[in-house]
């Protein structure tokens, strides 16, 4: 086999595990958060990963700095929430938990994504 | 920084040191540079950093300091949003224009079998160069700003696909332009795939426009419904009427409203009667007639009188906010469909990116030649192909549509969920009073017995006139229920009343009085028994009445029988109709009743349902509604069909003394009773008290969860088939390659068609 078409292989293969470890292997630091949290929203939700207390009113605060159109409402399923976004503009959502579990939230789109953890 | 400055009224101030302390409060919160308030105007003017703060903080730091800000938060952000939206849309159009322009141009220039008759400039490498970079890095410009940032959150989306998939053509194509003698020595013909690059980018732009104009429409009935709330008040104060703002308006304020005004408000009718079309709110068609007294819903129109009412509740309080809020919860719920979806859509890009490095390196390695070029196209059209898009939009978009409907109609869906059960509904339990029937007993029937009948001078209907006329003069001293129904019999009926004397109610037996000087006694069995009154000829229509659940009321004149007045709980008028719509689709209909067997049997008769539960304590009827969820029936059709293991059944009833039922059942369906909309008694709540919505609300279901399916169907399956195309899998066999500007073509036309769909909801007629 010529040189060229190995290097192709190689790289080929090397780009796939690359996309499979930075992609789908990611572990997100988990923030715990008592009253309130910002959450900064650009090419996703920083941070993405928060635990909140069971039965207790949080507040979570969503700034959009990012203009793509996708982000531009975020959805709370299981809290039964969906608030646009206005760029550069704080939004406010009050959760008040009432069973523990992972709850994931998404864009309208369901492209981007992050998690709440009751507890 | 992003600066903002908000005008909001205040309310509570009385002296100007109130006014030092709330802009005081509002200075404190930080973010805020600059608050003034105005006595005069009572209201606040604030300049703020939109980034640090929000409108809740604004009302809270005046509620610290014990005032009340009348912050619009959804009425005013939403009338900025629309602004935005319209401004984002009229740029993205430019770009779509200016990209396509470019982009067909390029195409003329470069596209086999069209370049013949372009302009030798456009030919030129160079010019494409030049054309294609504003369409690359300005219009395309939204691709790289989405993925960039999501790259550092380690997230790839579909602006990911397509700046990577348009980068790789543009650069390849750049390389050839400036560098064509290194392409050729590696033995490629130099040829640039600028077309590539600036069409894929114009059509996904123009998919994009094309989508988001139709997304709006399935919000569009949240739209209609913050559309109904009135602007303005005519309010009585101090003795004067004054137009105010309708967030000014408090609890107790009195409000005049004329012909063809909208009632600004919930509230109770003091003075004037009307007619009122509620059709906007509740969905109920025909206007309502209202006199004092009577409740009256907010945004609603007012048609014939004028009238004064005092406001009950205001703001949110009211039944258009709370229709506002659950409607808007329940677009934003998840149906559970959907979760495999999430699932999915979570592995999806990074899948397709690992697809189109593997297409490039099969087709390097075993590809005709000139293999790169076969490689790099074919990778480009896996990524441009793929479309994650239409698989997130295909369950919210159908739901937002169905429960934006199901609200239009007075049908309140709580959320996704409970639209996703209710169309495997085979068991409809309906509570009888109030539910079936209207709960208040009224006059069914009017019987002159033969002792009146004999008297030649009359007519039957004369007769019964007569008999209506004697009960009504008599009963309308009396304050018994039953006496009310024949008060209003005659008074519907328009008799004159005679003026009674010597009345006299006897507990438990009836009244008795003289009218026109003979002696009249109305009541049941004792009280002719008690004034030996003879009912031997009316005994066989005494039975008669009996036997259909009716209460009977015998009228004797001077010691002689000589009417019967039936008064019964009546059926609702849409009760037949709605129970036969359910029947028809398969539906097991039941009653459940704390009421008597015989007269359950009689109304149940009268509906048409087969399967009645009689005489149940309040308490009971929660485990009947868990009987029938696994009682096996044998009859019926759609068991069958959908080969359900136990019964999935829906309990009707008022969301007061059902609600241990309604939540026991798999959809608690509650009708509407007032102002308030019992938000959480039932799944689905009817208010516009309509019982043929029970049908509708399971028909609105099933075409929904049908649009969704073959939303998913179509976004799935365009996926699974076209992905495998654009790799090439069906080279080797016919030869056959997708182009990548017909990949870009086929995925904007996805998301459209899955929008498109769920739009086709709405030509659904409820």
């Amino acid at each position: 086999m010529e040189t060229d078409k190995i290097i192709v292989i190689i790289a080929g293969l090397a780009g796939v595990a690359f996309t499979y470890f930075f992609f789908l292997r990611k572990r997100e630091k988990e923030v715990s958060v008592t009253d309130e949290i910002d959450i900064k929203v650009s090419g996703g939700y920083s941070p993405e990963v928060i635990s909140i207390p069971l039965g207790k009113t949080t507040k979570i605060n969503f700034l959009r700095t990012d203009p793509t159109d996708c982000l531009s409402e975020v959805v709370l399923g299981e809290f039964k929430i969906r608030k646009e976004l206005p760029l550069n503009q704080k939004v406010t959502v009050e959760i008040t938990p009432q069973r523990v579990g992972e709850f994931g939230y998404s864009c309208s789109m369901n492209m981007y994504h992050g998690k709440i953890i009751v507890k | 920084m992003s600066e903002l400055k908000k005008t909001f009224p205040i309310k509570g101030m009385h002296c100007a040191s109130c006014v030092r302390l709330i802009e005081k409060s509002l200075g404190r919160v930080d973010g805020v540079s600059s608050a003034v308030v105005n006595l005069a105007t009572e209201q606040a003017s604030v300049v703020y950093d939109s980034t640090k703060v929000t409108d809740t903080d604004l009302v809270s730091a005046v509620r610290n300091v014990g005032y009340k800000a009348g912050v619009e938060q959804e009425l005013k952000t939403e009338d900025q949003q629309k602004i935005e939206k319209e401004k984002e849309l009229k740029a993205l159009r430019n770009k779509v224009v200016v990209s396509l322009f470019l982009g067909s141009l390029i195409l003329w220039g470069s596209f086999p079998g069209l370049m013949q008759f372009a302009p030798s400039i456009l030919q030129n490498f160079w010019v494409q160069l030049i054309l294609a970079t504003p369409v690359q890095f300005w219009a395309g410009l939204v691709f790289y700003q989405a993925t960039i940032p999501a790259l550092r959150h380690r997230t790839a989306n579909m602006d990911t696909l397509v700046a990577l998939g348009t980068t790789v053509a543009y650069v390849y194509s750049a390389f050839v332009a400036i560098f064509p003698q290194i392409i050729k020595q590696l033995g490629v013909e130099p040829l640039p795939y600028f077309d590539v690059a600036t069409i894929i980018i114009g059509l996904i732009l123009l998919g994009r426009y094309f989508e988001a104009k139709a997304k709006a429409g399935t919000s569009e009935a949240i739209k209609k419904l913050i559309g109904l709330q009135a602007k303005t008040a005519r309010v009585l104060r101090n003795g004067k009427e004054v137009d105010i703002p309708i967030d000014q308006v408090v609890i107790g304020d009195v409000i005049r409203v004329r012909p063809g005004e909208k009632i600004p408000s919930d509230g109770e009718i003091l003075e004037g009667e009307s007619s009122v079309d509620e059709s906007m709110v509740t969905g109920e068609s025909i206007p309502v007639d209202k006199t004092k007294g009577d409740i009256i819903i907010g945004a609603t129109i007012n048609k014939t009188g004028t009238f004064l009412y005092k406001a009950t509740k205001v703001g949110a309080d009211t039944m258009l906010s709370q229709i506002i809020k659950l409607v808007q919860e329940a677009q934003a719920s998840k149906a559970p469909i959907q979760r495999l979806v999430d699932l999915i859509s979570s592995y999806f890009v990074p899948i397709v990116i690992m697809l189109a490095i593997l297409t490039f390196v099969v087709w390097y390695i075993l590809g005709p030649t000139p293999a790169f070029l076969f490689a790099m196209l074919n990778a480009i059209a896996v990524l441009i192909i793929a479309c994650p898009c239409a698989m997130g939009l295909a369950t919210p978009t159908a739901i937002m549509v169905g429960t934006g409907l199901g609200a239009e109609h007075g049908i309140l869906i709580k959320d996704a969920e409970s639209l996703e059960i209710a169309h495997k509904i085979n068991t409809v339990i309906f509570d009888k009073t109030g539910t079936l029937t209207k709960g208040k007993p009224e006059v069914t029937d009017v019987v002159p017995t033969s002792v009146i009948l004999s008297d030649s001078d009359i007519t039957s209907e004369e007769s019964k006139d007569l008999i209506l006329q004697l009960a009504a003069s008599l009963e309308k001293g009396s304050e018994h229920s039953l006496a009310e129904a024949i008060v209003n019999k005659g008074e519907a009926e328009r008799v004159k009343f005679i003026k009674v004397v010597d009345f006299k109610a006897i507990p438990g037996h009836g009244v008795e009085g003289v009218v026109d000087g003979k002696k009249v006694a109305l009541g049941n069995m004792r009280l002719m028994e008690r004034e030996n009154i003879d009912i031997t000829h009316a005994r066989s229509d005494l039975a008669r009445l009996e036997e259909e659940g009716k209460t009977v009321m015998m009228l004797a004149q001077d010691g002689k029988l000589v009417g019967l007045i039936a008064v019964a709980d009546t059926l609702k008028e849409t009760a037949k109709e709605g129970v036969d719509a359910l029947q028809r689709k398969g539906i097991e209909v039941v009653m459940i009743t704390g009421d008597n067997q015989r007269t359950a049997n009689a109304i149940a008769k009268q509906v048409g349902i087969k399967k009645v539960y009689a005489e149940v304590l309040p308490q009971d009827k929660e485990k009947i509604v868990r009987e029938l969820q696994t009682t096996r029936f044998a009859d019926s059709a759609r068991r069958a069909t959908y080969k359900l293991p136990t019964n999935i059944v829906a309990m009707v009833g008022d969301g007061i003394n059902d609600a241990p039922a309604l939540a026991a059942a798999d959809v608690g369906i509650a009708m509407g009773t007032g102002t308030d909309v019992a938000i959480e008694a039932g799944d689905i709540t009817l208010i516009n008290k309509d019982l043929r919505s029970v049908a509708s609300a399971i028909e609105l279901s099933r075409k929904t969860m049908r649009t969704i399916k073959i939303n998913l169907f179509w976004a799935f399956g365009y996926n699974v088939s076209l992905i495998p195309v654009a790799m090439g899998v069906l080279y080797p066999f016919f030869g056959l390659l997708l182009n990548p500007i017909f990949a870009s073509m086929a995925m904007a036309l996805s998301s459209i068609s899955v929008v498109s769909n769920s739009l086709l909801l709405k030509r659904f007629k409820i």
